[in-house]
């Protein structure tokens, strides 16, 4: 019962790209995942973070959840480039049909369209989606 | 890679958005209310039918059949497989991206 488990992990280093497709606050996805990318940054993995559809909302800015009696964790994507998660991309179809540009963002992110994303994701060696 | 989509085409965009980003030939597994994208004659069979030409889609049978979906009425060209079929095509198309 009391057996220690060691996590080996030395040097395996693998590409997790984490893609967000959910809107902020009203599920529970974009918190999970958001911390599921600084369990991976702490794991020193090849991480980066998509944001498309209404995941591209979890960035806007402006967020102010006092009202609400909810955690705000908005801010805390502004964190991630402490942990040297700076590979960000946003999907452009997504960004335009929701009338948001990446001024409207917290964080600078990339802009791509969905089929250079969509590359990007089959090289990966994980996706973790939400 | 192996795309899966679990959600009903009628109620949420997870095909529309998979269709938008995957890459010509990948494979896509329909399955849970997913599998109402593989019924011929609806308003939204077209875009399976045209996605068809760069992809291959299956549907999982169970999930067909929880939903009184018979064979017979699926878009011709989606393959059914079993929870079998399914473990063999994960390990067979590597990475696998649900769209959930």
């Amino acid at each position: 019962m009391s057996e220690e488990v060691v996590f080996d992990t030395q040097g395996i280093v693998k590409k997790f790209m984490f893609v967000n497709r959910k809107a902020p606050y009203g599920t529970i996805y974009a918190l999970e995942i958001l911390e599921s990318v600084l369990i991976s940054a702490a794991f020193e993995q090849d991480t980066s973070v998509a944001f498309l559809d209404d995941g591209v909302f979890q960035i806007k800015k402006g967020s102010d959840t006092k009202d609400s009696g909810m955690k705000n964790f908005t801010n805390t994507y502004r964190a991630l480039a402490g942990y040297d998660v700076e590979k960000l991309y946003v999907e452009k179809e997504s960004l335009e049909a929701r009338g948001l540009t990446p001024e409207d963002l917290i964080v600078k992110v990339q802009v791509l369209p969905a089929a250079e994303l969509g590359k990007l994701m089959a090289e990966q060696d994980v996706l973790i989606t939400g | 890679m192996m795309h899966t989509v679990n959600k009903s085409p009628f109620e949420r965009n997870a095909l529309d958005s998979c269709l938008r980003l995957a890459e010509k030939g990948s494979a896509i597994l329909l399955l849970e209310d997913g599998v109402y994208a593989a019924l011929k004659g609806t308003a939204q069979s077209a875009k399976v039918e045209a996605a068809l030409k760069s992809h291959e889609i299956y549907a999982l049978g169970p999930d067909l059949k929880a939903r009184g979906l018979e064979e017979a009425r699926l878009i011709a060209g989606i393959k059914v497989v079993d929870y079998g079929g399914f473990v063999d095509l994960a390990v067979e198309k590597g990475t696998v991206n649900s769209w959930l």
